[in-house]
Formats: structure tokens, C-alpha cells, sequence
């Protein structure tokens, strides 16, 4: 069996006492598209902080593609091709969309010490416009990112994790904030793009019916514990799921525990 | 061993005039979160009131052991006069902006104060000795000491005890005590924070002028005098902690049994000393080293 | 489309216009306005240096620290050490600066906002406090700077003015020139980047502490050559260069003119100075209420200082400059 490309093993995270993430332990391979279910405060966006170093683990470790990063900072784990997205879109407001990108891109390259090229010249604003354009975000460019409405926000916000070719992208409610009808067109585009990179992806969503449809394999996460993992259809089915989830379709909660404090 | 003992009292004067020169300093960021620049004018100011006031008094010949009541006088009348416009008519439009924006805005009023108090006295030094000669020295040890001075611990001590009971005893510290460990909660649970806010600079001005006016015996008050005292302020309330009348306290004795350490052993460094403190303690701890505790957010 | 985004770039050909200018006139104008305009641009360099601070979202109440060195360095190189070439003075000064700047910097990177501003000023007071004690240099009189050398050629009087005020022009220009490019480089995007949202740069993959650094220790070179000049230009150095007010003043100079451009903080530097002279002359007393006025009203109407009046009449324009 080849080697899975992240792996969680044993994690446990407890904010004053209470168990966020409680002995967590699972693998994502290559290519994989896996959707993470719960109610709030199941753990979710605390899992992903732990494996992307914004928060460290009690215990337990997290390797990425046969190494140990549990105590790497969240630069380095991004630098090793983990990148995330955040529930509320992580930009620069007062810059522009185009400025926001060619940042991330300059980054990505490790030319974040050039001093003296000019980061606006001709080949890397035609790089940023093709990655805005897998997003079909490029009509935006010249807005600044403050204005602008929040799916385009989130798109922008994932496209700029995506410019350094990561291997894992975790989503953090790609379609919180988002109207009902937009979000399949914003899962639409967000995974076309992201399948087409080779990259695995790991996505939180709360609303039933996208994760049925977009997700391979499903993760159901209840008070910190991983309670089913396997095909969507039969974790959708699961008693303990339906019990603890409440999944129906439609029905969807808003928002984060508030210990996930600023990334929330 | 007599150096210890003048170093002790040296530095047990020196502190309490930091902490009366401080303390409305973190007083005023303890509840406004503002670091108040303009607390070197109220100091300025408040020694120049009692200068020129001390002046009149005395060439009046009225009763000198009664010329003291002119120093808290001094105080209000500084406090009402410039800290009340100066935070109805200017400050309150700036709540909520950056504390970086706050701390150019007093220090553009502190600009301000500084030429205005040249225009009302202009550039000529004030005296005002007499209520310092008066009370004569006192023989510690077989040095000769102030008794002005030595009156200063005793104004020092008090004032803190003052400001503490009203802190934690009254109905209107406690709700002090709330505002300043969390603004927003205690405006969500109703509190009406604007009068507490007026009352708490207006109480810090007045502290400010009274360190000016219970100085001014002892200094010839001269434009510039404001510019100085402010860092040292600063100092003692960074190293105890911003916002903490405590720490206030123990930052004033230590910058001050520093200072008076180095003055009979290194004279040569004396300022320099004063400032290291600060940059140290900063750099360490730069909550200062007794901050009140701030509310969890989130 | 990437062409529309990329627009011309005036900035090199409005410095190099000022600098043109600036030669030409220091023919006709009379000495003491020459001199004006030199301590200006002396005072220019270190306020260029806190606009890259100030575009990181830093608001630094010590860059007087660096000048201040910068200032005695060139004073103890010319009369301790008989340094007097004014090469020599500008390399050295910018060297102590950086080394300072560094190991401050270190400690100072972790810090942001006020806490930022406090340790800065209380850095610089340090230096104050050391200066105002020591007798050896003069204590709060401070000491005389000997008239520096020309690569060995040896200048008095009017010529020596004149030639100190090429070389300030000449190093400002080029100095400008190279800060613009650094703005529109990837490190001066992320100075702006680090201000709007730290934790994004992070998780792009850069590190904040690192790029605050450089611009941290290149602020202090800045401060350190306008510190050379300066001290050079008066003759004189004292530890007033280390005095918080001097710091405060450079802050001014930077909110007066603005951080957009490289330009806007040599202009404020140039406005206050000239507002300063006739201020004193005319009216010694309301010198610093009038900058206290003006520094309220900048704030309150002008967040954007004169460099944002500039800016606006060309329309609203959705790309930013650079």
C-alpha cells in the first residue's frame, strides 16, 4: 500500500478543560476528495487548525507524506504544500484582487525577498489573471478586495492558498456567507479548479445536500470524535449520524464554536 | 550602611513623586485605553497655577501656613478648565480609532498646550519657594532633609490609598473596575460609559496638574518641563503595567529606588537608568510587570 | 488584460524633475534657503525610512534613535577619530545604525501597535539618557562637527555649503529612486500585506518577523544617513537628536505629507521645515501650536496627508499607483 499523504493519529486538543478534538485518528491518500460533516463545536475547524499549526495538539501527531509536522509553524506546513481556507475569507482588504493574488504568487515562488524587481510586470500579472481565471474571478482585478460580495471573497481566498501547487487543501466552510442558489456554482468552479491541480481535498461543509454531492468519501465528526468514515451514502445513512448531525438537507447551522477564536 | 539608608529615603521621595506625577496617567488608559501625552501639559500646567497663584498669595501676605490649600485648588481648577474641553471637545470624537491615532492626537494637544501655556506665562522661570522653605528640614541620620519632601510620601501614600478604596469600595469603583476589565460587556449589560469616561480623564488631568503643583516649590518653572516629565511617567507606568493604579505603585518605586541607587552609586548614568527600566521591562513583558488581568475575548 | 493593469510610472521622472530643480536653484537662492532645504532632505531620509514602517501598519515614536547616531557618529568620527571624508561619515554612520537597527530589531519585531510605539520611544530615550550624562561628549550641550572632506578635496565656506548640499541632493535622489523601486517590489506589496492581515501572510508561506526586520533595520539606515547630513549640515550635534520631541516631529513630517509615494515624506519634511523657519521668525510662540493644529486636522480631514490631495484630482482610479 503506498503511503497515505496525511495522517492524523491519535489527536487530542482541550480548551480549558473541555475536549475539542478527543483522540482523532485518520488518513487522507492522494487525489482523495473528503468532506467533513458535524454539528457545531464537533471539532472540525479545530482538527484543521491543529494539522495546518495555527493550534497545537495535546497530543497525538500529525505526518504529512511520511514526516512529523505537529510542531511545525503554520509557514512551514504551508511551505510543504498544506494550504487552508478560512470561514471568513482571510484577504487584504484594502488592496486590490490583482494585488491580493500577485502578493500570493510573488510567496508562493519564495520571491517574497525580491526588493528591487517590480512585482506588477508583465508575465506575472498574466500568471495572476490565469489563476484568476480558474476561478473566474478575473473580472474583479481591479476592485479592492473590501467591497467585493462574499463568494467572490472566498473564491479569491482559495485561489490565492492554490498559487503555491499545494498537495492538501483544507476548506473551512468554502460556502459560509454564501446564498443558497450560489453555492453549487461556487463548489462547482472551487473543485473543478482544485481536482484539476492533483491536490486532495478535505472540506468542511454543513449543508447535506453539497456534501452529498460533491464529496468521495465523508467524515463525520461528533464532540471531537470521529463517529463514521466511508462512502457518503452509507455515512449519510449511519443511526449515530443522523442522530447526532441532524443532516437533513435544508437545514443547516451557521457559524463555529467560538474557541476557533480568530480563525473564525 | 548610612548609604543604604539614604538611598532607602531617597528613593522612597523619588518614587512617590513618580507616583504622584503617574498615576493619572495609567488611570487614563486603564479606562480609555488612551496613552495620554498630553498628561505632560496638565503637569506643566498644574505648576505653573501654583507658581504664579503662590506668587500672588504670598506678596498678598495672607496667611502662609493656609497657602497649601492652593495646591489641590491648582489641581481642580487645571482638571476642569483644559482636561474637560480638552476630552469633551476633542478626544470623544476619537473613541474607537487606533490607540496609535490616540497617542498623535494628545500628543498634538499636548503641542498645542505647550505654546499656550507660553503665551499665558511666557518664557520667563516662576518661583514659588516659599511653601517649600517653610516647612524647614529635618535631621535623618545627621543629613539634613526636606520636610516638603518627606510630606511627599505622605501625599503619595494617601493618594493611593484613596484611589484604591474608591477602586474596589464604592459602587462607582466597582463599575470603574468593570469598564476597564471589559468596555463592550459592561456597555452590553447597560453601563453608560460616556459620563465615566469624562469623570476618569478630567480625575486624571487633575492628577497630573497636582504632581505639576506639588512640584513647583521645589523646581523653577520653565517652558519644557512638561516635555520631561512625560517619558518618566511613562516609564513608571509601563514597567508597573498600563492601567494598573498597583502597578502604577510598584513601577514608581522601582524606577525610583533604581534612580536613587544609581545617583550615590554611578551618578554617571543616572537618566539613562530610568529609561533602561522601562525599555527592559518592555521589552520582556510589555504588558508591564503587574498589568491588571485584560478580559478573554472570545 | 495584465497590460491595462501595469500604468505608467511618473515617480522617477517627478524626483528626477525636484532633482533638476534642486541643483539649479541652489545657484540663485540665497544661502539660508539652500540650507533649508537641505536639512529638509536630511530629515526626509529618516522620515522615508518611517513610511516603510508606517505602509507595515508600525508606528515608530524612536526613529530619532537612529538619527541621533547617525549624528554622532559622523561628530566622533570627525573629532576623535579624525574621519572626516564624507563617504567615509555616510557608510559609517549607516553601518552603526544597521547594527543597532538589527539588534533592536530583533527584540522589537515581536511587537505591534502601541506596545510597538512604546518600546521605540523608550529605545531612544535610552540613547537620550546615555548622551545627556556623558561629559566626554558634551553632555546636553553636545559638540561641534568638524567641515567634512570631498574625497580628499577640502572645501571652506560658501563652497563647502554648496558641495554638502549636492551630496544630500544627490544621495536623497538616489536613495528615493531605489525606495521606489523596493515599494513596488514584492517585499514593499508585503509591507502593506503585513498591515492588512498579518495572518494571511503567514499562511501564504512568508514570515512577518523576518520581512518586519528588514524594513526595521533599513528604517534605521535611512534615519542614520539623515542623522550624517544633518550633523554635518549644523556642525553641531546634541543629544536633542535623541529626544523623543525630535522623533514625534519626524511622525509629523510623515502624516503631514503622507506614506503613499516615496515623494510624500520628503515633501512633509519640506513643508514643516519651511513653515518651521518662518514660523520662528514671525511667531516663536505659536510654532508648535500650529503644528499641533495642523497635525489635528490632518487626521481628522487628511488621513491620507497633502500627498492625497495630489492623488485625488486625478479621479477616482481603482488601481493604486505603483
Amino acid at each position: 500500500m503506498t503511503e497515505p499523504l496525511l495522517e492524523a493519529l491519535r489527536l487530542k486538543k482541550a480548551f480549558d478543560g473541555l475536549a475539542a478534538v478527543d483522540d482523532v485518528s485518520l488518513t487522507i491518500a492522494e487525489r482523495e476528495l473528503v468532506g467533513i460533516i458535524g454539528a457545531n463545536g464537533a471539532g472540525k475547524t479545530t482538527f484543521v487548525n491543529i494539522v495546518t499549526g495555527y493550534l497545537k495538539p495535546d497530543s497525538g501527531q500529525v505526518r504529512f507524506r511520511g514526516g512529523d509536522i505537529t510542531r511545525l509553524t503554520p509557514r512551514e506546513i504551508t511551505r510543504l504544500g498544506i494550504v487552508r481556507s478560512f470561514q471568513v475569507a482571510q484577504l487584504f482588504p484594502d488592496l486590490t484582487v490583482l494585488d491580493n493574488a500577485l502578493i500570493a504568487l510573488a510567496v508562493a515562488a519564495r520571491t517574497e525577498g525580491s526588493f528591487f524587481r517590480p512585482l506588477k510586470r508583465y508575465e506575472l500579472v498574466e500568471q495572476v489573471f490565469g489563476l484568476l481565471r480558474g476561478f473566474a474571478i478575473d473580472a474583479y482585478a481591479a476592485h479592492k478586495t473590501a467591497a467585493l460580495p462574499q463568494g467572490v471573497r472566498k473564491l479569491l481566498d482559495i485561489a490565492m492558498a492554490m498559487s503555491g501547487r499545494p498537495r492538501l487543501v483544507l476548506l473551512d466552510e468554502p460556502t459560509s456567507g454564501v446564498s443558497k442558489d450560489e453555492k453549487f456554482l461556487l463548489m462547482d468552479r472551487l473543485l473543478e479548479a482544485l481536482v484539476q491541480s492533483g491536490a486532495s481535498v478535505l472540506f468542511i461543509e454543513h449543508d447535506m445536500e453539497l456534501v452529498e454531492r460533491y464529496a468521495q468519501r465523508l467524515i463525520a465528526f461528533n464532540e471531537g470524535r470521529v463517529i463514521a468514515d466511508g462512502a457518503p451514502a452509507a455515512v449519510l445513512a449511519d443511526p449515530q449520524v443522523r442522530a447526532f448531525v441532524g443532516g437533513a438537507p435544508g437545514k443547516q447551522p451557521q457559524g463555529e464554536r467560538p474557541t476557533s477564536d480568530a480563525l473564525a | 550602611m548610612l548609604t543604604l539608608v539614604v538611598i532607602v529615603l531617597d528613593g522612597l521621595v523619588y518614587s512617590s513623586w513618580l507616583f504622584i506625577v503617574a498615576v493619572g496617567l495609567t488611570l487614563i488608559y486603564g479606562v480609555l485605553r488612551i496613552v495620554n501625552v498630553a498628561h505632560g501639559s496638565f503637569y506643566a500646567l498644574g505648576a505653573y497655577v501654583m507658581a504664579s497663584a503662590a506668587g500672588y498669595y504670598f506678596a498678598r501676605g495672607l496667611p502662609p501656613q493656609a497657602n497649601y490649600l492652593i495646591i489641590p485648588l491648582a489641581a481642580l481648577v487645571v482638571g476642569l478648565v483644559v482636561g474637560l474641553p480638552l476630552e469633551r471637545g476633542l478626544l470623544r470624537f476619537f473613541y474607537g480609532r487606533d490607540q496609535v491615532v490616540l497617542v498623535l492626537v494628545t500628543y498634538a494637544a499636548f503641542l498645542v498646550l505647550e505654546d499656550a501655556t507660553k503665551l499665558v506665562w511666557g518664557v520667563d522661570p516662576y518661583y514659588a519657594v516659599e511653601p517649600y522653605r517653610l516647612l524647614g528640614t529635618l535631621s535623618v541620620g545627621g543629613l539634613p532633609y526636606a520636610v516638603y519632601d518627606l510630606c511627599l510620601i505622605g501625599v503619595a501614600g494617601g493618594l493611593g490609598a484613596v484611589l484604591w478604596w474608591g477602586l474596589n469600595r464604592t459602587r462607582n469603583g466597582k463599575l470603574l473596575g468593570a469598564v476597564i476589565h471589559d468596555r463592550e460587556m459592561s456597555e452590553a449589560f447597560g453601563v453608560n460609559v460616556t459620563p465615566i469616561f469624562t469623570a476618569t480623564f478630567v480625575l486624571g488631568a487633575m492628577l497630573g496638574a497636582l504632581g505639576g503643583a506639588l512640584t513647583a516649590p521645589e523646581i523653577s518653572v520653565v517652558p519644557g518641563v512638561g516635555a520631561e516629565v512625560i517619558v518618566l511617567a511613562f516609564a513608571v507606568v509601563v514597567t508597573g503595567g498600563l492601567g494598573s493604579v498597583v502597578g502604577a505603585m510598584l513601577g514608581a518605586l522601582i524606577v525610583g529606588m533604581a534612580r536613587a541607587a544609581v545617583i550615590h552609586l554611578a551618578p554617571s548614568v543616572e537618566l539613562f537608568v530610568v529609561y533602561l527600566v522601562m525599555a527592559v521591562v518592555l521589552a520582556l513583558r510589555p504588558q508591564g510587570l503587574f498589568a491588571p488581568a485584560a478580559a478573554r475575548k472570545i | 488584460m495584465a497590460a491595462a493593469a501595469l500604468r505608467r510610472d511618473f515617480t522617477p521622472v517627478i524626483l528626477t524633475a525636484a532633482l533638476v530643480l534642486l541643483l539649479a536653484g541652489s545657484a540663485v537662492v540665497p544661502a539660508y534657503l539652500r540650507f533649508l532645504f537641505e536639512l529638509a532632505l536630511a530629515n526626509g531620509l529618516a522620515v522615508m525610512g518611517l513610511m516603510l514602517l508606517m505602509r507595515a501598519g508600525l508606528v515608530s515614536f524612536g526613529q530619532g534613535l537612529y538619527y541621533c547616531l547617525g549624528g554622532y557618529t559622523a561628530g566622533i568620527a570627525g573629532s576623535f577619530l579624525g574621519i572626516s571624508d564624507v563617504f567615509a561619515l555616510l557608510a559609517l554612520g549607516a553601518a552603526v545604525a544597521a547594527v543597532v537597527g538589527l539588534l533592536c530589531g530583533l527584540l522589537i519585531a515581536r511587537y505591534r501597535e502601541i506596545f510597538f510605539a512604546m518600546l521605540t520611544l523608550a529605545f531612544t530615550m535610552v540613547l537620550y539618557g546615555l548622551l545627556i550624562n556623558n561629559e566626554r561628549l558634551g553632555s546636553t550641550d553636545g559638540f561641534n562637527v568638524p567641515a567634512p572632506h570631498f574625497l580628499g578635496w577640502a572645501p571652506e565656506g560658501e563652497r563647502l555649503g554648496l558641495t554638502l548640499f549636492v551630496v544630500t541632493c544627490v544621495l536623497v535622489y538616489v536613495v528615493a529612486l531605489g525606495l521606489h523601486r523596493y515599494l513596488g517590489s514584492a517585499m514593499g506589496y508585503l509591507g502593506e500585506a503585513i498591515r492588512e492581515n498579518e495572518l494571511r501572510v503567514e499562511y501564504l508561506g512568508a514570515s512577518v518577523r523576518r520581512l518586519l526586520l528588514v524594513k526595521y533595520v533599513l528604517a534605521a539606515v535611512l534615519a542614520g544617513l539623515g542623522g550624517v547630513l544633518t550633523g554635518l549640515a549644523v556642525g553641531h550635534v546634541d543629544p536633542d537628536l535623541a529626544n523623543w520631541t525630535t522623533s514625534g516631529e519626524f511622525l509629523f513630517m510623515a502624516l503631514l505629507g503622507g506614506i503613499e509615494n516615496v515623494a510624500a515624506p520628503l515633501l512633509g519634511a519640506l513643508v514643516l521645515e519651511l513653515v518651521r523657519s518662518y514660523a520662528l521668525e514671525y511667531a516663536p510662540y505659536l510654532w508648535q501650536m500650529t503644528l499641533g493644529a495642523t497635525m489635528l486636522v490632518i487626521i481628522l480631514f487628511l488621513p491620507g496627508g497633502l500627498w492625497s490631495l495630489a492623488r485625488m484630482r486625478k479621479g477616482a482610479d481603482l488601481t493604486p499607483e505603483l
